[in-house]
């Protein structure tokens, strides 16, 4: 880390009395972001009769019970299995055909190269909404209403990825591979053996984003399916909140259960989510 | 980041092991094989890639357009064809005109304040000390949720029986209905979504941040510049790359918000935060008009494209240097 911009002198030396009012505000600041998840977890632990009572953020009952009961009203565990596919699909999908993708664009040389690129990530710029109306009607005529094809298949590949890894492998320098080709190796085996195992940070990005968007993923799943059986977790939140609006407890559970996986795996990953999400800053 | 805001040539730093390979690029190079071998290799590698990306996104931007020429109701065998018919449509639909006005006053909202925080709590953030590490995942905890697991817990939050009321009565000031009153229904949509992005823009702007020189403070300090000037002089301009990127991720992010308006309020109350996303999704899904809700797609989708170029001209040229 370069140095930070602080007053002279104060580069190393920690100066309490300037440090307090900006620790100070930090802490009330991020008390407000969390508010919100701290009434998430504590209605969800509560009987319904307090539910409207104090204390609002800490939690001071444990009515495990709340989550029993909305996983037996609504088939949680499928919705949770259907997101899991959903998301190991597109995952592998994206770490897969992104990272061939990518190094095309970052080592062959083929004509329109450069203006194929940018007519992709052009792509980025168009809203979702843009996409639907045609891609769904392709997904019915195709026949994949309510499956995992709908779910996954037009999502097996994103620009995002293709991006992201392609900007690291153009750092990465080359003559790692020319050594490879004196040994006789051709663009495939350059690719596996020397190209990826040197990407395993970009390849960690993508990997994360992938999931959380995955994961999260609303609008497409709701459009290409109707039945529980396919539904993901996040449509079933949604299904539930329909049915159980008047019972903050049993919702927020279901909430709970919605939102887990994803806080879960940032906590365990936060350097490398949040170095993931500096680098897409940076661009080359 | 030099002065005029440029940012470094390279990405994450690659591994660029040297040492004993390092002598192989000196001895003689087998020439890799002229063009054509390599448009071949190239063409296997892309193709899963631009089969997936022509089918499912290429086309379909097409295809919108196709249909907006249509008014085809998204189950018939035929579409009929009716020229410009829904464009002029759009030009008086009421609906249309409430929906525009909604999703620039969204993403009015959502960009400044979004610059306005992510700035900020950077600058907080910036330094060492302890904590901060804490303080950061905090920030970032809900970027990673779900936006419908974090409009459901919002809608509980600004109801009238919510913690925010709650609070408000505590301190003696008026408690208004966030979710019932149209106008104000957008303004808790733009505040939960300013939170929900929250971290994104802490974590782009402290990367900023720290490709700046510190010589730079210190001789302003020297100058006798206060912390204040120093912000305001310095830093603000320096980061106007960065904020530009900001800004189109927050046009993008509100362009696209459909999942929270869903939840939160579904387009309501009586279109108070009906997004031209969500327009599109009701003409289309709702109200059978695929046509239309098509050239509501593409309407929504120029404006994107003009205010980003607007943006570009007006400064982010250098950042993007495409």
């Amino acid at each position: 880390m370069t140095a930070t911009p602080t007053q002279p002198g104060a580069t190393a030396r920690r100066r309490p009395a300037r440090l307090l009012p900006r620790q100070l505000l930090l802490l009330v600041l991020s008390a407000v972001t969390v508010a919100p998840f701290a009434w998430m977890v504590t209605t969800s632990l509560k009987s319904f009769a307090d539910v409207y009572k104090a204390p609002y953020l800490v939690p001071n009952a444990f009515h495990g019970s709340n989550y029993v009961h909305a996983w037996q009203a609504a088939p949680f565990a499928h919705y949770y299995l259907n997101s899991l596919i959903m998301t190991a699909g597109i995952l592998a999908g994206h770490l897969v055909i992104d990272t061939l993708a990518a190094y095309a664009f970052a080592r062959l040389r083929f004509p329109l190269r450069n203006t194929l690129f940018l007519v992709l990530v052009a792509t980025m710029l168009v809203p979702q909404f843009v996409t639907i109306l045609p891609a769904y009607d392709l997904v019915i005529r195709l026949g994949w209403y309510d499956s995992y094809a709908a779910l996954i298949v037009p999502r097996l590949a994103d620009v995002f990825g293709i991006v992201v890894l392609r900007a690291y492998m153009a750092s990465i320098p080359k003559d790692l591979d020319d050594a490879a080709r004196l040994d006789g190796a051709g663009p495939w085996r350059i690719l596996t053996l020397v190209t990826v195992p040197l990407c395993r940070p970009a390849l960690a990005t993508v990997a994360m984003f992938s999931i959380l968007y995955s994961w999260n993923d609303f609008l497409w799943p709701l459009l290409v399916t109707s039945d529980d059986s396919r539904r993901t977790i996040q449509l079933g939140l949604s299904a539930f909140t329909g049915k159980y609006g008047t019972y903050p407890h049993y919702l927020m559970a279901g909430t709970v259960t919605a939102a887990v996986p994803t806080v879960v795996l940032f906590l365990f990953l936060q350097r490398a989510f949040i170095r993931g999400v500096a680098s897409t800053g940076l661009k080359d | 980041m030099t002065l005029t805001g440029r940012a470094p040539r390279t990405v994450a730093p690659g591994t660029g092991r040297r040492g004993g390979l390092a002598e192989a690029s000196t001895k003689a190079r087998w020439r890799r094989p002229a063009g054509g071998g390599d448009t071949r290799t190239a063409l296997l590698m892309l193709a899963p890639a631009l089969v997936i990306i022509g089918v499912f996104v290429v086309y379909p931007i097409v295809g919108t357009g196709y249909l907006s020429l249509t008014s085809w109701d998204g189950f018939s065998a035929d579409k009929a064809w009716v020229g410009l018919a829904n464009y002029r449509h759009l030009l008086g639909d009421e609906a249309f005109r409430n929906s525009l006005g909604v999703t620039v006053a969204y993403g009015a909202g959502v960009c400044v304040l979004g610059v306005v925080t992510g700035l900020g709590l950077a600058v907080l953030l910036n330094g060492t000390f302890r904590g901060r590490g804490a303080y950061r995942a905090v920030f970032f905890l809900p970027v990673v949720t779900s936006s419908i697991a974090a409009a459901t817990l919002w809608r509980y939050v600004f109801a009238d029986t919510g913690i925010v009321n709650a609070v408000l009565t505590g301190l003696h000031l008026p408690a208004p209905n966030w979710l019932g009153d149209p106008h104000l229904a957008l303004v808790s949509l733009t505040l939960m979504t300013v939170w929900k992005n929250l971290g994104l823009n802490i974590v782009l702007y402290l990367t900023a941040l720290q490709t700046l020189p510190a010589t730079l403070y210190e001789a302003a300090a020297l100058d006798g510049a206060g912390r204040w000037a120093q912000l305001r002089r310095l830093t603000v301009p320096l980061l106007a790359p960065m904020t530009f990127f900001v800004v189109v991720e927050g046009l993008i992010t509100s362009f696209q918000s459909f999942d929270l308006v869903y939840a939160l309020t579904g387009g309501g109350p009586l279109g108070g935060t009906e997004t031209l996303g969500f327009l599109t999704y009701r003409e289309a899904f709702k109200l059978s008009h695929f046509g239309y809700g098509a050239s509501v797609a593409y309407a929504a989708f120029a404006l994107v494209l003009g205010i980003t170029v607007v943006q570009w001209r007006l400064g982010g040229r250098e950042r993007w240097a495409l």
